[in-house]
């Protein structure tokens, strides 16, 4: 099984590796199904059109799931989130690329805190704070 | 808005904090492998804590849990989500209705906060109970003038055990567009279909648009040169300041240049570009000084007095730019 890292072993301003992810219509509808969220514009293009965008947009928990699977994915499977702050920023559509980035923004104790940012040719589209606790 | 009129709106919305938007929520059905499973796929999520009791066992969790972020996905309603709501069912919906009708069509979750007191086990049952927790004062914002509504659900399980708490925070704004995204989202006529955002276009006027022309059409950088002295100059502008004359032509740069200075932005990002940018003043080898990005390059590998090379590029709307590169 994959290593988690200790707090110890982490430096403040230490990358995690890229992640760019191609936005599909399937993830946007298929994590909005899969978070019980069945507002229209998240898997129905017309609603989302009639609300003056050009297509359907990925809900809050999805973007909260694949940041999440993003940080744990790098930290280990050890690695407990216990806090998740998340600024919202403009939509992410099928046909964006999600850049996702993170880094260590302090470590405290066993806690270490990662700031992570998905950006698309929108713009911002989230930045969270995950504060995991590690082994 | 009259004063009274407002004054009155906002004693209404005051009554609202504090109250719980209902009665508590449980989710539908309990924590369950299939839901994560589902979930799992759609995140692109493997761990192993997560998918499988012999992998789970090896974790620190030490069976299978649910993935923290899924919280509160076992206490959304689900399919009737879809149908909307014409009559408010809750606190929460009166509170949004009111100030709808009063002018605050518009609505944008700016931010949640989640504390995940432990990850849920399988079998477990969730209830949330969400109380309007704080309403702002009038703020003016991008969006337009209106109210941050706070909510803070807290969530417990079959036994009455924390599980955790969500703050979620939306801005309710009066459109400082003037209701026209308004119009589009009750369906009445045609939508202004939102734009993707592109790269800021250079002022483009008589003195300089045929300097970017030239670039276009001759992938070229030109450097404009006084027709008389045959000073060069740039960036382009009517008057040659050696000698006066309003009579000029233009030299084709070989695109060698050393970097003067530089300066690395992070922020403020603005959509249509790329960051961090490196923003440079370079000397062109033909003696003229120019400000331009350099490119192909981490901003930790750049160094004053580098050689670069120009190339050109374009933008999504096919717009080319010229840039710089380390030389090779």
């Amino acid at each position: 099984m994959q290593k988690t890292y200790k707090a110890s072993e982490l430096e403040v301003g230490q990358a995690l590796p890229d992640l760019d992810l191609e936005t599909t219509a399937t993830l946007v509808a298929g994590g909005a199904i899969a978070s019980r969220d069945y507002t229209p514009v998240h898997h129905d293009k017309s609603a989302a059109v009639s609300q003056g965008l050009p297509d359907m947009f990925m809900n809050i928990l999805t973007t909260q799931g694949i940041c999440s699977r993003y940080v744990t994915d790098w930290a280990g499977p050890d690695a407990t989130v216990t806090c998740v702050k998340t600024k919202l920023g403009g939509p992410n559509m099928p046909g964006d690329t999600l850049k996702i980035r993170g880094k260590v923004v302090s470590t405290d104790g066993d806690d270490a805190d990662i700031e992570v940012t998905g950006n698309n040719a929108w713009g911002n589209h989230v930045t969270a704070t995950f504060t995991l606790r590690l082994p | 808005m009259s004063d009274k009129k407002k004054e009155a709106l906002e004693a209404e919305i005051r009554t609202y904090v504090g109250k719980p938007i209902g009665p508590p929520v449980t989710g539908r059905d309990p924590v369950n492998e299939p839901m994560i499973r589902q979930w799992c796929d759609a995140m692109g999520e493997s761990h192993p804590a997560y998918l499988d009791a012999a992998t789970a066992s090896d974790t620190v969790h030490g069976e299978i849990v649910a993935p923290p972020t899924m919280l509160q996905a076992w206490i959304m309603e689900g399919w009737e989500m879809h149908e909307g709501y014409d009559e408010p069912k809750n606190e929460q919906h009166r509170l949004h209705k009111l100030l709808n009708d009063n002018g605050y069509t518009g609505v944008l979750g700016t931010n949640t906060e989640e504390n995940y007191t432990r990850y849920l086990k399988l079998g477990e049952t969730v209830t949330a109970l969400t109380v309007i927790d704080s309403i702002s004062e009038e703020k003016a914002t991008g969006a337009g003038i209106g109210y941050f509504i706070t909510t803070v659900t807290t969530f417990t399980n079959q036994d009455g055990e924390d599980l955790g708490n969500m703050s979620f925070r939306v801005l309710r704004f009066k459109p400082a567009d003037g209701g026209a995204s308004q119009a589009a989202s009750d369906g009445g006529g045609e939508a202004a279909v939102a734009q993707k955002p592109s790269r800021i276009k250079p002022p483009y006027g008589h003195d300089n648009g045929w300097w970017w022309e030239k670039v276009a059409e001759g992938d070229c950088l030109p450097i404009q040169r006084c027709a008389d002295c045959g000073k060069l100059r740039h960036p382009p502008r009517p008057m040659c300041d050696a000698c006066g004359s309003q009579n000029w032509d233009s030299i084709e740069a070989s695109g060698k240049a050393t970097l003067h200075t530089f300066t690395v932005i992070h922020y403020p990002q603005f959509p249509g570009y790329e960051y961090p940018i490196i923003s440079a003043i370079v000397d062109l080898e033909e003696g003229e000084r120019m400000a331009s990005t350099i490119v192909e390059c981490a901003p930790e590998d750049v160094s004053i007095g580098m050689a670069l090379e120009m190339l050109i590029q374009e933008d999504e709307d096919g717009f080319k730019i010229p840039f710089f590169k380390p030389a090779s």
